[in-house]
């Protein structure tokens, strides 16, 4: 271990927020504000990027780990640490920074300086609760994350930013009252915020089990809400709408995914398992009902929003199917997800700042004059389609094939349903805007292409979407080694706990061969 | 073992990178440097291809070649490998996918001459030719799968290639999502294989299989009518097939490549690549042989009154397809494989014909306003003849060879075996008909449209339709019992007896009366006295409009899922349940909030900054909150616990 490894860490918590600060104290002058941003979030990335570098793969629990006290009574520790799970995503918000800085380049014309700061420490916020290893620090972080969205959407939004952001607010920041009652609770029991501690507590039956039930049910209903899970969503799509293109990319999806995985499955096996079942019926028709009504949607912000569900529903199949499979699958499905949503938020905002409207039909015949949106934008959608060869593809399959094998039939049919339904919302969305006779609207502005900016930021995003899809054992490895079972006695209780119920002839439980 | 064969890897790997090339430089390149690019990848596939075929001989009893495997998706219990192979099956397929690709890409420089997007053409074509030779490599399902969905872009962005046209935007959207219905039951049928065998790939299947003889029925019915979805999807079979007629938006050549000489076929190969499942599920076989006949006569029907050219030889090519299918389903592999090599010669060459026909008119279909192009488009006359003649199934050209192996291999079934017989001896009848019908229309008679000058295609498209008509000719010759013979380590012993030589005679003498019926008829109506088609159309009216109209299927799809669906959509799901119910509880919850606070009601006053700021101050709490003592908070918790431990 060398020195930097010991503090790694804290540099990347730190660095986005000296940014932040340095783009408070500096001048609102021009594009500054901007380009301390762009650099500042290049940095943090570099810095991301040393922790898959100098990751030891075949070693157990936490890497890179931070255990200070913090504050004795109550013990609140700065516990920080890195696994297989957590490594990914935190290079993806690392690498998503720069895509949301470029991506707010031209959108934001006033009070950079404000957006920009707040921009940045949200970077630290999520950070932060991928890294947390204190459940109070944890809660901390979780909560700044909310903080600056909600600010930006309401100064930001396009029509009704306030209306949206109190939406944003009340959807959110509600669910996570109970989860602050649920983890003092258990440090009422235990006097420890450490997750490993409490784990440990846990899983040695220490905790009245009647009780954790409901602590645990308040933990998901908070991840719940933040993936969202249906018919917990009703914000989303205002979001989405309303939001700023650099945070409508992060906003949904990774930290309530990995919530669940780390702190619901995570710290209540038994109770997880309990409610999984729940979860996958609500994933399955999530994943449909996304899927349809983005069928629907005349307004591209919207419809990129029920695909966000749908896809994000398929995720949360993967987790609560409980299969070692499908948490690879998922894991590395919200890294696809980030990467293409980065992407097609990118290429929407750029669509909106050129022609300011989110109308689909008002669009049409855009190809013509702007080949490489276009190019682009259909690489991105193939990859949201799912596509062989692109990344999308492979944790769907990862997804579906073991909820197939090891969960359910009939819901893995159902969830497989929605890969035509993808197919034709997303080809329609191409079509509406890029196909077809020149547009009145197209015709109304001369064209411009992808800027420089863009184009370095979105054909990286698009070779890592064949890259991802070629070649996944480049992350697949590392990413099962952080998804242990929550004891070793649990090794196979992660496996199909409802019995298949159509008994075959002769079936090989594949799952069991692990 | 021979070397080469381990550098299989080339054959898909050359037309990526000629994809690659004019993909991304292919906007600043000369038009030569595009043609050259595009050229040599698929030629050089083709020699690569060429040159393994004696290696592969000479390797002798292996007939089956893997190359090293590179693992692709490893994760959990699922281990899946970039895995090639090559055996008499892809072999075959291979040299009819590259070399007439290469033809194609041939007849392609001058048919696209001054069309805008060359490059682009180009990069999609090679594409194309890249994802259906892994299609054909692979190995194992998953592989299989990359291809099978990769050819579904490619003729996707081709069908779309002038997508300022509606028309082609919608054909190839519609393509795209009527395959996807068929991959999904490829998804399942994977699914269900790793359920049932933990693996995907093909041999380790085949050997389980042959390893215990309880495997019957059941699962593996379920897995082979999973899988016949998929080829159906792909195939254009009932109830899919929808997608292929539209799909002639895209430029001929595309038409000729991709939906009639290869990538419609690949349902069919895939059948006969995965035909151990098949064979142990009676049941799953005569599915495919129903939906095949079905297919294969309802499609000649629609064809009979269609007056676009190509729209004529896309109906022909599902009838067509619906024949190999036919084959498959009586466990004839090599006589369906057989006919798929030789359709892909005729049909191919028919299609670059019809496109020399619509070239040498200026972009005109319309069979109605050709007439009297033998004279002015000699050569274009001459290949369409011998196209005509073989799909027709006249000796000694090679329709001939490969509809009769399938027609005794059906006739010697049993009862069932008869009918399916008949249904395709009456396709054949119909075949004859519609294109003797096409062939009088275009070539014969007077000209209908005075005012257009058709001229005669340059060389470079008349060469491979002359190369191809040879290939018609002879394509056959080889005969289906040393091409089965060929194919058995592959697909299979199972050569269908045709019952001794005389009854196979009789079989091969009704056939050929069978056509040159067909072509009596359409002598009769469009050369003897051309008023008289019109006259029995007008005889039969609601016959003749529903088969103009094709049967309605498209409407009835419209109105029976499409329409159905986006409304339920929209008012079920978006209007009630979305805003009305959820939204209706989200409004509630935020009218509860508001009342109960007042600061609430201050933030809704709508002055931004107070609003913000109010945020910003709550941010601060949060904070502060992290650094409060907690100890007078924590000593009310037990209490708390209590009360929960009391329930």
């Amino acid at each position: 271990m060398t020195t930097i490894d010991q503090s790694i860490l804290t540099w990347i918590l730190l660095v986005p927020l000296a940014g932040a600060l340095l783009v408070a104290l500096a001048p609102d002058r021009g594009k500054l504000s901007n380009w301390i941003a762009l650099l500042t979030t290049l940095a943090t990335l570099g810095l991301t990027l040393h922790l898959p570098a100098h990751f030891v793969l075949g070693q157990s629990g936490f890497q890179f780990e931070i255990n200070r006290i913090w504050i004795d009574n109550p013990a609140i520790a700065y516990h920080v640490g890195v696994d297989g799970l957590s490594l990914w995503l935190v290079v993806l918000v690392g690498l998503l920074a720069p895509v949301g800085v470029v991506a707010s380049w031209n959108a934001i014309q006033s009070r950079r300086k404000i957006f920009f700061a707040l921009f940045l420490v949200q970077q630290t916020a999520m950070l932060g609760v991928f890294l947390s290893l204190d459940l109070m620090v944890y809660y901390g972080f979780w909560e700044l994350s909310l903080v600056p969205m909600a600010i930006l959407i309401a100064m930001y939004g396009r029509k009704d930013g306030p209306k949206a952001a109190l939406k944003f607010f009340l959807f959110t920041f509600i669910p996570s009252a109970p989860l602050l009652v649920a983890i003092l609770w258990l440090y009422a029991q235990t006097h420890t915020f450490d997750f490993t501690t409490l784990q440990i507590y846990i899983t040695h039956g220490l905790i009245p089990a009647a009780p954790l039930c409901w602590v645990a049910l308040a933990f998901l209903f908070a991840f719940a809400v933040k993936v969202p899970v249906f018919p917990l969503h009703g914000w989303v799509a205002d979001t989405y709408s309303e939001a700023p293109v650099a945070l409508a990319m992060v906003v949904a999806g990774k930290l309530g995914l990995y919530s669940m995985l780390r702190f619901h499955i995570g710290l209540f096996p038994e109770q997880a398992r309990a409610v999984a079942p729940y979860l996958v019926a609500l994933a399955v028709i999530g994943i449909l009902y996304g899927a349809c009504l983005a069928l629907v949607q005349r307004d591209f912000w919207r419809l990129a929003a029920f695909a966000a569900l749908s896809h994000l529903s398929l995720i949360t199949l993967g987790i609560y199917g409980l299969t070692f499979t499908g948490w690879d699958g998922a894991v590395y499905q919200i890294l696809n997800h980030g990467v293409v949503d980065g992407a097609l938020f990118l290429l929407l905002g750029a669509l909106y700042d050129r022609y300011a409207t989110s109308q689909i039909n008002s669009y049409g015949g855009l190809a013509v004059k702007l080949p490489r949106t276009a190019t682009v934008f259909v690489i991105t959608s193939l990859a949201i389609i799912g596509l062989p060869m692109l990344n999308g593809f492979v944790g769907e399959f990862l997804i579906l094939s073991s909820t197939f094998t090891g969960v359910s039939r009939g819901w893995a049919i159902a969830a497989t349903l929605g890969v035509i339904l993808g197919a034709a919302y997303m080809l329609w969305l191409v079509q509406r805007l890029f196909y077809g006779p020149e547009s009145e609207l197209a015709l109304s502005r001369p064209p411009e292409d992808l800027h420089l900016g863009q184009l370095a930021v979105v054909w990286p995003l698009a070779v890592l979407m064949l890259v991802m899809g070629l070649a996944p054992s480049l992350w697949l490895p590392s990413i099962e080694k952080g998804i242990h079972p929550p004891k070793p006695k649990s090794a196979d209780a992660a496996l199909p706990y409802i019995a298949t119920q159509t008994a075959l002839p002769i079936s090989s439980p594949v799952e069991g061969q692990r | 073992m021979n070397g080469y064969l381990h550098h299989l890897w080339l054959i898909p790997l050359l037309p990526f990178a000629g994809f690659l090339v004019n993909g991304i430089l292919g906007r600043r390149l000369p038009k030569a440097g595009v043609t050259a690019v595009a050229l040599i990848a698929p030629l050089a596939a083709f020699l690569v291809v060429l040159g393994a075929t004696p290696a592969f001989f000479a390797a002798g009893a292996a007939s089956w070649v893997e190359t090293c495997p590179q693992p692709w998706i490893v994760a959990g219990a699922l281990h899946v490998d970039f895995s090639f192979v090559l055996d008499q099956l892809s072999l075959v397929m291979l040299l009819v996918v590259t070399g007439v690709g290469f033809l194609i890409h041939v007849y392609s420089v001058g048919y696209m001459k001054h069309e805008e997007g060359y490059w682009r053409y180009f990069s999609y074509l090679n594409l194309f030719l890249f994802f259906m030779t892994v299609l054909v490599l692979a190995g194992n399902a998953l592989v299989m799968f990359v291809g099978w969905e990769g050819v579904g872009l490619a003729s996707y962005l081709l069908i779309g290639f002038y997508f300022q046209k509606k028309s082609a935007a919608d054909a190839g959207k519609k393509a795209f999502i009527v395959n996807r219905i068929g991959d999904f039951g490829f998804l399942i049928a994977m699914f269900l294989l790793l359920a049932n065998f933990g693996t995907l790939t093909f041999t380790e299947i085949g050997a389980k299989l042959a390893a215990s003889p309880a495997w019957q029925g059941g699962v593996l019915t379920c897995i082979a009518l999973c899988l016949m979805l998929g080829a159906a999807g792909k195939s254009a079979q009932i109830p899919l097939y929808i997608w292929l007629p539209d799909a002639m938006e895209g430029p001929t050549p595309v038409s000729a490549l991709i939906h009639a000489a290869t990538m419609v076929t690949a349902g069919v190969y895939m059948i006969a690549r995965t035909h151990v499942l098949f064979d142990h599920s009676a049941f799953a076989l005569s599915v495919v042989a129903i939906v095949g006949a079905a297919t294969a006569i309802f499609a000649a029907t629609i064809g009979l009154v269609q007056n676009d050219i190509k729209r004529v030889l896309a109906y022909s090519t599902v009838s067509q397809l619906g024949y190999m299918f036919l084959g498959l389903g009586v466990a004839a592999y090599s006589a369906s494989i057989f006919h798929l090599m030789t359709h892909a010669f005729f049909k191919a060459l028919l299609f670059l014909a019809a496109g020399s026909v619509i070239h040498g008119m200026g972009g005109e279909q319309d069979l109605r306003k050709m007439g009297g192009l033998r004279k002015k488009l000699p050569v274009t006359f001459a290949v369409t003849t011998i196209g005509v003649l073989a799909i027709a199934g006249f000796p000694p050209l090679a329709g001939f060879f490969s509809k009769d192996a399938i027609l005794a291999a059906a006739f010697t079934q049993g009862p069932g075996g008869k009918l399916l017989w008949a249904v395709g001896l009456i396709t054949a009848l119909l075949t004859s008909f519609y294109m003797f019908r096409l062939w009088y229309l275009a070539f014969l008679g007077e000209s209908r449209s005075p005012e257009v000058h058709p001229h005669e295609s340059p060389w470079s498209m008349l060469g491979p339709l002359v190369i191809l008509a040879g290939l018609s000719v002879v394509g056959g010759w080889v005969g289906i019992e040393r091409f089965a013979g060929f194919l058995a380590p592959s697909v299979g012993e199972r050569v269908a007896e045709a019952g001794g030589n005389s009854l196979e005679i009789i079989l091969m003498v009704v056939a050929v009366a069978v056509a040159a019926l067909g072509w009596f008829i359409a002598d009769l109506l469009y050369r003897q006295r051309p008023a008289r088609a019109a006259e029995v159309a007008a005889a039969l009216p609601l016959g003749y409009k529903v088969l103009l109209n094709k049967y309605y299927v498209d409407e009835i799809y419209a109105a029976v899922i499409v329409k159905p669906l986006l409304a339920v959509s929209r008012f079920i799901l978006e209007w009630v349940v979305d805003i009305a119910i959820l939204g209706g509880l989200a409004w509630l919850l935020g009218g509860v909030a508001t009342l109960t606070g007042a600061i609430l009601q201050r933030w809704q006053s709508g002055n931004l900054r107070s609003y913000a700021a109010w945020l910003a101050a709550g941010a601060a709490a949060l904070l502060l909150f992290l650094l409060v003592p907690w100890t007078t908070v924590l000593a009310n918790l037990p209490a708390i616990h209590i009360g929960m431990a009391g329930r």
